[in-house]
């Protein structure tokens, strides 16, 4: 557990980065501090490890008072992740992630065996180890980055804008690792970002910052979409956070019901309605518009490709969605497998969302 | 001519002379390289870490390299107190040249390690010193390695020149053959100068590859 007990940070120049901050990090949990650029979350972050030190107040790290710990042992307990990764140039990747081990008194083979299990826990080839940071891409060294953060199995790990200089779809595909290593290790991890959907995506609970190093709020991200405290936090998370909240609806209440279908390979008949085109492997390929007339068997390039595809259980988001940008109207349902299982209306998730928020009252 | 030069080095009594003057000039130009580099990487640090020492040093070290290197040898027993004939002089002026020499690119070696590196490794829980010797040093070989070729390039020429106040080394060989008016002694000091220099830069970059193997491995193969 982490807990800050009115901790406010003034710098020399008079700049006050963290203004009077009570806040509790539950252990194991991933906790995300947000806010725009310049509102102190940094600064917040690295009084935990003492790469700061507060103005006045006090930082707790498992009910004990950081300043009454030596920083470096402090630290060799604590992984830090940046956003530049901040892997040493001169240092193989194996001997990046060794780091720390090395340093808390693991012999060298040790700690290269080690490193290499953590090189594979993230996800990257043995073969890497022998490299230098400079021969990776931005992505792998983020890994890099948490494998070696994690390289002494500490307790807490913190992580600063992490994933926010990789390209979108590979800071999606490591924020789904990251929340994989922690269901994993159980970790108590505190994130920060300037990215209020990162934010909500992975935090289990998230702070909002604003400018002067206040804390705004801080709450579930559900909650946060649906019950922002304040104007600020309001616009903070975004004029759709009504959308971005069906992130968080239960799923369960969508019933799911059987569609008109067809397949590829079947005869062509005109028909009234949209019919969705399977293949042999039971997975949609698109829809077929109603009317549609050919004489030989169905082929692809008589579809009309499909909408987002919506699995089966997942967020009530995906749900909608699918049947937002599907053109029959229809949104498609599949099976984690990817096989077809039905088909549902917009409408049926609104009710969902509407007997959800009664219930709630 | 080369009659001449057989003659001179045909003399079992000079090649053993010639060879001692050799290693007299090796470790006369390298011993201060050595210092230099103990000197510098403490002193550019300094610099690094705290800037308005940084104008003060680097000043007094342009200062010190533009005094001429027979003005030095003569001022350093005045200044130190030692014998005006003690080959160590010759030593201290050298380091005091080549420390000069290497503050600056240390310092700006050091400036140049990027911050969040430096700040992972306190991060990590090294302390300063281990972080400094183990990772800014290491960073900064490859600039601080382009110094020491430049130093000691420049100090095997400058040990020559500490022949006239009988320093030794194969210095000994030109005034010997000026005052002889002998050409022989000369030319072998001249070859044997040059052959010196490349022979201990060769070296030099043979031991800057050897510790910055990272420094190559740029663009391979980035998946
Ligand atoms: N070393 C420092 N000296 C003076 N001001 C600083 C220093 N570090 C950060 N600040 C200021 O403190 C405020 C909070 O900074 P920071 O914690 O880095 O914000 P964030 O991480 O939320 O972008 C900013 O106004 C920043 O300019
Ligand atoms: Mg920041």
């Amino acid at each position: 557990m982490i807990e800050f007990r009115a901790v406010s940070k003034r710098f020399d120049d008079g700049t006050v980065a963290v203004d009077d901050l009570d806040l509790v990090v539950e252990a194991g949990t991933i906790t995300v501090f947000v806010g725009p650029s310049g509102c102190g979350k940094t600064t917040s972050l690295r009084m935990i490890n003492r790469m700061l030190d507060p103005t006045s107040g006090t930082v707790l790290v498992d009910g004990r008072d950081v300043l009454q710990v030596d920083p470096p042992r402090l630290r060799r307990g604590i992984g830090y992740v940046i956003q530049q990764a901040g892997l040493f140039p001169h240092r193989t990747v194996l001997d990046n992630v060794a780091t720390v081990p090395l340093l808390s008194g693991w012999s060298k083979r040790d700690a290269r065996a080690r490193a290499a299990e953590l090189l594979e826990l993230v996800g990257l080839d043995g073969d890497m180890g022998r490299r230098y940071p400079v021969q990776l891409s931005g992505g792998q060294q983020q890994r890099v980055g948490v494998a070696r953060a994690l390289a002494a199995d500490p307790p807490v790990l913190l992580m600063d804008e992490p994933f926010s200089a990789v390209d979108p779809v590979v800071r999606e595909g490591l924020q789904d690792e990251l929340l994989r290593l922690h269901a994993e290790l159980g970790k108590t991890v505190v994130f920060v970002t300037h990215d209020i959907d990162e934010a909500v995506r992975i935090g289990e609970k998230v702070a909002v910052f604003r400018q002067g190093g206040v804390l705004a709020q801080y709450d579930r991200p559900a909650e946060l979409l649906a019950r922002p405290a304040d104007d600020f936090v309001a616009s903070f998370v975004g004029k759709d956070r009504g959308y971005r909240g069906l992130s968080f609806v239960d799923p369960a209440g969508i019933e799911v019901r059987g569609g008109a279908t067809t397949r590829l390979g079947e005869p062509v008949s005109p028909s009234r309605e949209w019919l969705l085109a399977l293949d042999a492997d039971e997975r949609p390929r698109g829809w077929l518009p109603p009317g549609t007339s050919a004489d030989g068997p169905l082929t692809e390039d008589l579809l009309v490709p499909g909408g987002s595809l919506y699995e089966r259980g997942t967020a009530v988001r995906g749900a909608l969605d699918s049947a937002l940008s599907s053109p029959s109207g229809l949104g498609v349902v599949v099976e984690p497998t990817g096989r077809y299982a039905g088909v549902l209306r917009g409408a049926q998730v609104l009710d969902v969302i509407d007997r959800e928020r009664a219930e709630r009252g | 001519m080369f009659a001449d030069l057989g003659k001179y080095l045909g003399n079992a009594g000079t090649r053993a002379q010639i060879a001692d003057h050799l290693v007299e000039h090796v470790y006369l130009s390298l011993l201060p390289i050595v210092f230099a580099v103990l000197l510098a990487v403490p002193l550019g640090w300094a610099c690094h870490r705290y800037r308005p020492l940084r104008g003060a040093l680097i000043g007094v070290a342009n200062v010190v390299y533009t005094v001429p290197s027979l003005a030095l040898f003569v001022i350093i027993p005045a200044v130190a107190g030692t014998q005006i004939l003690w080959p160590g002089n010759v030593i201290i002026a050298l380091t005091v040249y080549t420390t000069a020499l290497l503050i600056r690119p240390v310092a700006e070696a050091l400036d140049a390690v990027p911050d969040h590196v430096v700040a992972a490794a306190t991060a990590m829980g090294y302390r300063p010193l281990p972080r400094f010797l183990t990772v800014e040093l290491p960073l900064a070989v490859p600039v601080l390695a382009a110094g020491v070729r430049v130093g000691s390039v420049s100090n095997i020429s400058l040990v020559s020149v500490g022949a006239i106040i009988g320093s030794g080394g194969l210095g000994v060989l030109f005034t010997d053959g000026f005052s002889r008016r002998y050409l022989a002694p000369i030319l072998v000091g001249i070859v044997l100068t040059l052959a010196l220099a490349l022979v201990v830069d060769l070296l030099l970059v043979a031991l800057r590859r050897a510790l910055t193997p990272w420094t190559r491995a740029q663009g391979v193969s980035v998946a």
